[in-house]
């Protein structure tokens, strides 16, 4: 469990990649729900969840995968001073982010208050939280958090916590898997031959269990690259599918490496990267080829549906 | 009238929210440091909707805002382009000179003989000729303020470790074929370690975060195991 943010742009040409929410769009819900900026930080928690203690009152929400809990999920809610909040085990979705009115407020360190492992900063002390961490709250966090719940249109209690009627729907969970991630031809797509070229799309692939926020390694058919030149050290972006010479490829994920030296097989699709970092170790992925046209298109329609549940939570909030 | 010099091959498309605009496919150091002066260029000029200038080794990458709307190939090679008409700064205005203080002894070198070895010369004289060159920053990856050198001289190029090692401590400086490298913090790493620096080349909350920049020019200067522990301490 790490406190993330958007993340920290404008620093690639000095190796420090741009990091934060591993699905951005479901911190953005939840930071929404809780009536916060887009780029206030929350806490991003993978496949097993903590025991929180609030102090204050607090509004908060959590938005991505489905987790047991003792508060309902995406929506708001008001905690009272001293509620024991609880969060267990992922029944769908690998990650869910806590949001709280007038977000996490640790320092910015380069921009961002996003943790980054590798580099031990950002976040907390630039480390995944243990149990005894206290996380500084906004000053102001108790009177933000009352004023936003009254301005909330349609209130209703659940789980004995002070909430809404409505919740906003999930938008990056898989129903079903393997999970369809769409996919495009690599700069060095190429350079493997046709029948490791097909593997790549055919296979069903499952998460490594060794993967992490840096990457997903891919459990499935090895895929040996025919020939071709050396690859030149060059640019990577989030969503590269590198493939080192043992043949097992790896997705490049928020924490990514700004450069790299193995052969591009494919790059995810930017609207699929939410989906995708919804898997935990042992999910399983299948890939759509498409290209450049389907990839912006999808984002653009990405982009369009969580702008629409935006709006909906604005307007619960009465603006 | 002579064709320019620097023209794009081409823009790859990296995913669809970059581009990389390729100059050549491989290391030449002019078009290198033709990228360079670019880049500095393209950060100054801001370009709308562009998040990141990434200049590598051939090219520079330019990476987009999530609400890019359009062909961002197409976008990528008009603003390099455009900027590239509209002049960029001279080579004297991209990147310092650094000195980097080293020390060579047997603890912080433990490839050293092994180097020594396979390019059949004395370990002194393998430290006499790292140490001897001026090398420039071709690129900044891999890490934060993670610098890929250029410049090694030729008879000390070894290929890199068959296995590299699970943790090269922070400030090793290694070496592999036509390059040299200086570790921004612990990790693994298959380049062989020949000597470590006591200055921190990575800081996130220092004025200058990254000790190097793409474009400067390195000497690196080999120091006693005192003095590497007295600035240790610093």
């Amino acid at each position: 469990m790490t406190v993330q943010d958007r993340g920290r742009h404008g620093l690639q040409h000095i190796g420090v990649c741009p990091g934060g929410a591993m699905d951005g769009p479901a911190l953005a819900l939840a930071n929404a729900l809780v009536g916060n900026a887009a780029d206030d930080a929350a806490l991003e928690i993978t496949v097993l969840g903590p025991d929180l203690h609030f102090s204050q009152e607090t509004l908060v929400a959590l938005g991505g995968g489905e987790f047991d809990a003792s508060i309902p999920l995406n929506r708001p809610v008001l905690l009272e001073a001293g509620t024991r909040l609880s969060i267990t085990r992922s029944r769908r979705g690998a990650r869910v982010y806590l949001a709280v009115a007038g977000g996490i407020a640790l320092d910015p360190v380069l921009g961002s208050r996003s943790t980054y492992l590798p580099g031990r900063f950002g976040g907390l002390e630039g480390r995944m939280l243990k149990r005894g961490d206290v996380l500084p709250l906004h000053p102001e966090s108790a009177r933000i958090s009352a004023e936003r719940y009254s301005t909330l249109k349609h209130k209703r209690a659940h789980l004995g916590h002070r909430s809404v009627r409505w919740f906003a729907p999930p938008l990056t969970l898989p129903d079903r898997e393997p999970v369809l991630i769409h996919a495009m031809d690599g700069a060095n797509f190429a350079d493997f031959d046709p029948a490791v070229q097909r593997a790549f799309f055919d296979a069903v692939w499952q998460i490594g269990r060794d993967s992490n926020r840096m990457g997903f390694r891919l459990v499935g058919p090895p895929l040996p690259r025919a020939g071709g030149n050396e690859v030149l050290s060059g640019p990577t972006c989030l969503g590269t599918v590198q493939v080192p010479s043992g043949g097992v490829p790896i997705v490049l994920m928020a924490d990514h490496q700004t450069t790299g030296g193995y052969p591009k097989m494919a790059e995810i699709a930017s609207a699929d990267i939410a989906r995708l970092a919804q898997l935990p170790p042992g999910g399983t992925v299948h890939f759509a080829r498409c290209n450049l046209e389907t990839a912006a298109e999808l984002r653009h329609d990405a982009q369009e549906r969580m702008d629409a549940v935006l709006r909906g939570i604005r307007w619960e909030y009465g603006n | 009238m002579a064709r320019p010099k620097f023209q794009p091959l081409g823009v790859l498309a990296l995913g669809d929210l970059a581009a990389y605009v390729e100059f050549s496919p491989t290391l030449d150091p002019e078009i290198n440091a033709f990228v360079q002066r670019l880049a500095l260029a393209l950060h100054a000029r801001k370009p709308a909707g562009v998040r990141d200038v990434v200049p590598a080794l051939g090219g520079v990458a330019l990476h987009f805002d999530g609400r890019f709307e359009g062909d961002h190939r197409q976008a990528a090679g008009e603003i390099v382009m455009a900027c590239i008409k509209d002049g960029l700064p001279d080579a004297k205005e991209v990147g310092r000179e650094v000195e980097v203080p080293v020390c060579y002894e047997a603890e912080f070198a433990p490839d050293l003989d092994e180097v020594a070895r396979a390019v059949k010369l004395a370990p002194e004289e393998v430290v006499r000729r790292h140490a001897a060159a001026e090398y420039r920053v071709l690129m900044i990856g891999f890490a934060p303020g993670h610098a890929y050198l250029g410049g090694l001289d030729a008879s000390l190029a070894v290929p890199r470790r068959a296995t590299p090692r699970a943790q090269v401590p922070e400030g090793s400086v290694a070496i592999a074929n036509d390059q040299t490298v200086v570790y921004p913090y612990a990790i693994s790493g298959g380049w062989s370690v020949i000597g470590r620096t006591p200055v921190t080349i990575f800081d996130a909350f220092r004025e200058r975060p990254s000790l190097f920049a793409a474009g400067d020019r390195v000497r690196f200067r080999p120091i006693a195991r005192s003095e590497f522990e007295t600035a240790s301490h610093l």
